[in-house]
């Protein structure tokens, strides 16, 4: 447990403002510096040549015509790539990923770098790579998750169980009065940030620069670090703005590693980003499922049992298994529960962690079964689940640190206006003839918790520098933590600076896992609340203070002063002042607290609500509203929050019914490897979208009773709507994303009705 | 990408003398262009700006009737032009379901025309494709056929024609007036596509305008563009369908279809028009248009859905075109959620 376990001052508090995004202006005129704006002089710029093929070997390259291409200045291949001090391949830490690095002349993905070309221009640098026409000795390539053998895998996700059970699921469905099984299946996706990967390189020496964006800085330092045979310390990276990450950011990517190696072999600095295609490649996506649910009911519409199992898609040569059925063991009460996991391999790149990994595409699946069961039994969807609703968790039987969803159901269910929706499917429809159907998911996110550590820094000024190698990464944290910031030290907003995105700073963590306001924020909590008590120190033994004798625990820090709450008062620069010092300095850190984890089961709520309109003929979907209501611990930043949870909601709806990595099956390469072609939301697919924040008060999360927002909307959110699509339509489909023909062929056409 | 040289001359006959070297291409709007080229499907060494050249950016009216509509006029433009949405409304719905504002502003009406089809195999240099070099084979042919036509395939190449507006405009009748070094002439635009779709403009030789005949305001109350996509906007069509009518006396006097997303080129189904003609129109009418445009459909691999939503399209463009063209174009051009709404108007 983090030493800082004082509440925070309720009055002039910053958290709980819905302040704007103290970088917005920055970002929105261009003043933001994101790697790839970084022109260090005598910049050199990379481009990878990707596998067009997805398994075999490189035969030939054409290096003379690459050469030949005016401004091309060296073609980086497995004869001439520096040494690295550590095999790619080798897992060197609990958590690494294999990465791609010129090691030879396998291929194993579509997409993956079989050589790097350096130009004085981008523009030559593409040419010479497009000149290096690689040739190839293909092998047979899959990439059909159905098509491959499976197996069970040792751990999914990053380590969690492969299979969990309580009670006996096979019993309890035997004897269960109605029984309802369903397959779904949802596609490969691909992050997609707006900011592609990028990475600008700088050697000096054995010192290595690197502007790069990250998720984790301290991870990539050490990464990187281990490579390359460097000390870590000479491994700078800098991560100020990322713009978006969604997960493929959380580790290294090999295009990165491969712009530090092209600078290393040109002796230049060297600029590489990926184009938009090759996005679609060597960083990483979220696997396809098919996934079975198995429910038992009882009369009275309780589940007897539930049991979800999952096949999921990972490459040949690394072991990421998205864990999709495992949140199933948190959601609703059930007699008996179980989550098991298999999975096959592929010719693909290893899919990694992406926004709600696991939690996305089990979420979907899981709130299908469940309204499917509540149709079997003639059952209000949000009736069924608030009657399942999971008082305890289900999986472990841990009580909950807290738990507003029932607030969710409630809050959600009126501001939507859920009653009085009819039972049965195909009941509603608008004046313009379309089928109108309305939608329930549960949303549910476990709450994580990292370790971190802080520094704040009081001048004599009375202002605070807080640092921390937080990220930035267009969720808001810079803010929100500035403001956790300022009520730790009790100064006002504009007092405090918070430096973040750099490894040379105090190791916060990851963005991760809907985790770093809690986790960051937390070590800043500490450190502030050490500061203040070494100010509180000064001041009482200072016999010139008005709070000289107070006893140091009845102080707080508030409005830049501290406080005996008897209105004796002393302003942060007056101690300092009077002492003598320049500044004084204090460090903090987090770390989850084991033994509240042990006997509490920790998560995030919500209950999301979607409407949508469809063609009775053409089979067109249109969301009309997505009403979403979360609970999740206390809200630093309302507006950011919201922002966040409504990003996540548009990503679930995107998930029932837009987005989609095609594999071609001759190739084995995504053959949509633009945003043309593959498929997000626009703006005309959600006219209204609104998150609300229910109040949940949570003492063991974490000292700051915060829990996460980052992931939670995807959540249910999918889920409802593909559950709206059926209550508009009487058809469910079980493919995801939904495709305009199956809904629209498996709908009796108006016109044929008209003939009956 | 490839070194280009990169010309913009002011005046007509300086283009076609610069077109006349080997390996030039016209630049428009470069939407197309441009990411072709970057993709490396398209190598030009010289590029000829058509931006100088003024008098293709117009909108003006013929002597005989009719309109010709600059080559070079920007979608945008297009799209807002009063006697465009006076005369042939159903151009700018069209143009308006296509892309995005963005690349509107920039896109021209030529340009529209002879964009290169979205096919994965087409956009692959890697790969094979007759299209882009004959004889290699065809990559889309062992996949699901989810983009391919189902009408006029060739064995040879099997992409649909990815262009909005060229579906109302073959609809409508519309010629091109096309430039040479040997002087100028008149085609039928449908003449314009080969039988794979591909441009069968001789090198060198430019569009200077579409021309839409008088007949086509005849059409201009009762037209109606419908594209069913994957998305409510910015989204190339699954299937679409132009509809047009000219109504006297409760019957359909002459009827102009055309099929968009289903063929290698803009498809105009004759078959149909010749069902619709003279006909009072009635749901069991439409519905027999429809099965004759589709008549000839042939699924491949697994898109025979499209023939039949094909169908389902055209039927309600011929619904929504009885109705009577909307006042305005919707918000949501051609989408199935952009109703009429009030004050449609009669022609
Ligand atoms: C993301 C995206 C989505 C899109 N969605 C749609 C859509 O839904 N529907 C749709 O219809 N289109 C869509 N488009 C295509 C877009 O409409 C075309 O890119 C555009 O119309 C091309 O016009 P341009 O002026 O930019 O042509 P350019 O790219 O400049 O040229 C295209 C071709 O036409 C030739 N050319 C241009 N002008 C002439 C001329 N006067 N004479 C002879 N040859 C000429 C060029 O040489 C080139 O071969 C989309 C494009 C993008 C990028
Ligand atoms: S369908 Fe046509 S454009 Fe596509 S790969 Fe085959 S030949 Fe090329």
């Amino acid at each position: 447990m983090a030493e800082g376990t004082a509440p925070i001052s309720p009055e002039g508090a910053a958290i709980g403002r819905p302040i704007a995004r103290d970088d917005g202006v920055a970002k929105v005129t261009g003043r933001a510096r994101y790697a790839a704006d970084c022109r260090p002089p005598g910049l050199l710029h990379a481009v990878i040549a990707p596998s067009r093929i997805a398994r075999g070997r490189v035969t030939a390259f054409d290096l003379d015509a690459a050469m030949a291409e005016p401004g091309v200045v060296a073609v980086m291949t497995p004869a001439n790539r520096p040494p690295l001090a550590e095999d790619p391949d080798a897992k060197t830490a609990p958590i690494v990923f294999r990465l791609d690095l010129l090691q030879d002349d396998r291929i194993r993905y579509a997409g993956q770098p079989v050589a790097v070309v350096i130009g004085e221009t981008l523009e030559a640098a593409e040419e010479g790579a497009f000149r290096l026409a690689p040739a190839y000795a293909a092998e047979p390539a899959l990439v059909d998750i159905d098509a491959a053998e499976p197996f069970v895998p040792e751990t999914v996700g990053l380590g969690a169980p492969v299979e969990r059970r309580r009670g006996d699921v096979e019993a309890a469905l035997a004897t269960a009065a109605h029984r309802v099984q369903r397959r779904y299946e949802t596609a490969a996706q691909v992050h997609n940030p707006l900011e592609p990967h990028a990475v600008v390189a700088v050697w000096e020496g054995d010192r290595l620069w690197v502007d790069t964006p990250s998720q984790n800085v301290a991870r990539a330092q050490r990464r990187i670090a281990g490579l390359l045979g460097l000390p870590p310390d000479h491994v700078h990276i800098r991560s100020p703005f990322v713009g978006g990450g969604f997960g493929a950011k959380a580790f290294p990517a090999g295009p990165q590693v491969l712009g530090i190696l092209a600078a290393r072999l040109v002796g230049r600095p060297v600029k590489l980003v990926l184009s938009r295609a090759q996005m679609f490649g060597a960083v990483g996506h979220r696997a396809p499922t098919r996934q079975t649910l198995r429910l038992g009911l009882a009369d009275d519409g309780t589940i007897a049992a539930l049991a979800h199992h999952a096949r999921v898609a990972s490459s040949r040569f690394d072991d990421f298994f998205e864990p999709a059925a495992a949140l199933s063991g948190g959601v609703y009460a059930a007699g008996a529960v179980e989550t098991t996991h298999e999975a096959v391999r592929l010719d693909i790149a290893t899919p990694v962690v992406m926004r709600g990994p696991g939690e996305a595409t089990g979420s979907l699946a899981l709130e299908c079964a469940i309204d499917e069961a509540a149709a079997e039994l003639g059952l209000d969807p949000l009736a069924f689940r608030r009657l399942n609703h999971a008082d305890t968790e289900p999986i472990s039987g841990r009580p909950f640190s807290s738990k507003a969803l029932r607030a969710c159901y409630d809050a959600g269910a009126a501001r939507f206006g859920w009653a009085g929706r009819p039972l049965a499917p195909r009941s509603l429809s608008d004046s313009d003839g379309r089928l109108v159907g309305l939608g329930i998911g549960t949303a549910v996110f476990p709450s994580m918790m990292f370790q971190a550590e802080a520094r704040a820094l009081l001048r004599a000024d009375g202002a605070a520098i807080v640092e921390l190698g937080a990220h930035e990464i267009g969720q808001g944290a810079a803010t929100a933590l500035r403001q956790i910031a300022a009520d730790a030290l009790g100064l006002p907003l504009s007092a405090v600076t918070l430096r973040t995105g750099a490894s040379d700073l105090p190791d916060a963590g990851g963005a991760a896992g809907s985790s770093h306001t809690a986790t960051a924020g937390s070590a800043i909590h500490a450190a502030g609340t050490a500061l203040v008590a070494r100010l509180a120190a000064l001041a009482t033994a200072d016999p010139a203070s008005p709070l000289h004798g107070a006893g140091n625990a009845v102080l707080f820090a508030a409005d830049g002063a501290l406080h005996a709450g008897d209105g004796r008062r002393d302003p942060h620069a007056a101690v300092l002042a009077r002492a003598g010092l320049g500044a004084i300095e204090a460090r903090g850190a987090a770390a989850p607290d084991r033994a509240a984890r042990a006997s509490h089961a920790m998560a995030a709520h919500g209950a999301v609500f979607a409407e949508v309109a469809v063609d009775p003929d053409l089979g067109a979907i249109r969301v009309t509203r997505l009403v979403g209501a979360f609970a999740a611990g206390r809200i630093v930043n309302p507006r950011l929050a919201r922002s966040q949870l409504v990003g996540g909601m548009i990503w679930g709806l995107s998930l029932a019914l837009h987005e989609a990595a095609q594999f071609d099956p001759a190739t084995g390469a995504i053959a949509n490897a633009d945003l043309g072609a593959y498929r997000i939301p626009v703006h005309a697919d959600l006219p209204f979208v609104e998150a609300l924040l229910v109040a949940e008060e949570d003492t063991l999360v974490n000292p700051l009773g915060v829990k996460g927002v980052g992931e939670i909307g995807i959540t249910g959110t999918a889920g409802a709507v593909a559950n709206a699509v059926w209550h508009a339509t009487g058809v469910r489909i079980r493919r995801f994303p939904i495709r305009i023909e199956d809904l629209a062929l498996a709908m009796p056409g108006r016109e044929k009705e008209d003939d009956a | 990408m490839r070194r280009f040289a990169y010309l913009r001359p002011a005046r007509l006959e300086e283009a076609l003398a610069a077109a006349a070297e080997p390996e030039t291409a016209w630049l428009a709007g470069g939407t197309n262009l441009v990411e072709l080229m970057k993709r490396g499907v398209a190598r030009p060494a010289r590029l000829v700006d058509l931006a100088g050249l003024e008098d293709l950016a117009t909108i003006t009216p013929l002597a005989a009737g009719g309109l010709s509509i600059g080559a070079a006029v920007r979608n945008a433009d297009l799209a807002r032009h009063p006697v465009i949405l006076r005369d042939a409304p159903i151009l700018a719905e069209a143009v308006l379901s296509a892309a995005a504002p963005q690349i509107r502003n920039r896109a021209t009406t030529a340009g529209n025309l002879l964009q290169a089809p979205r096919c994965a195999g087409f956009l692959d240099p890697g790969a094979a494709c007759n299209r882009r070099a004959a004889g290699s084979g065809c990559a889309a042919r062992g996949g699901d056929g989810r983009d391919a036509a189902v009408l006029g395939a060739t064995e040879a190449c099997i992409a649909v024609h990815p262009s909005d507006l060229a579906v109302p405009l073959v609809a409508l009748d519309a010629r091109l007036r096309v430039a040479g070094r040997d002087g100028e002439r008149t085609i039928a635009l449908g003449t314009l596509y080969g039988a794979d779709g591909a441009s069968t403009l001789p090198p060198g030789e430019l569009v200077r305008a579409v021309l839409l005949p008088a007949e086509a305001a005849g059409f201009a109350g009762h037209a109606r563009y419908l594209k069913l996509r994957e998305r409510t906007s910015f989204a190339f069509a699954l299937v679409s369908a132009a509809a047009a009518l000219r109504i006297a006396g409760g019957r359909i006097v002459a009827a102009r279809v055309a099929l968009g997303g289903v063929a290698p080129r803009p498809w105009r189904p004759a078959e149909a028009e010749a069902v619709l003609a003279g006909a009072v129109p009635t749901d069991a009418l439409f519905r027999a248009a429809a099965d004759a445009a589709l008549a000839a459909a042939r699924p491949i691999a697994e898109n025979g859905f499209k023939i039949e939503l094909a169908r389902r399209v055209l039927v309600r463009a011929l619904t929504l075109a009885l109705r009577g063209t909307p006042a305005r174009v919707p918000a949501l051009a051609a989408s199935p959620f952009a109703p009429a709404g009030e004050g449609a108007r009669h022609g």
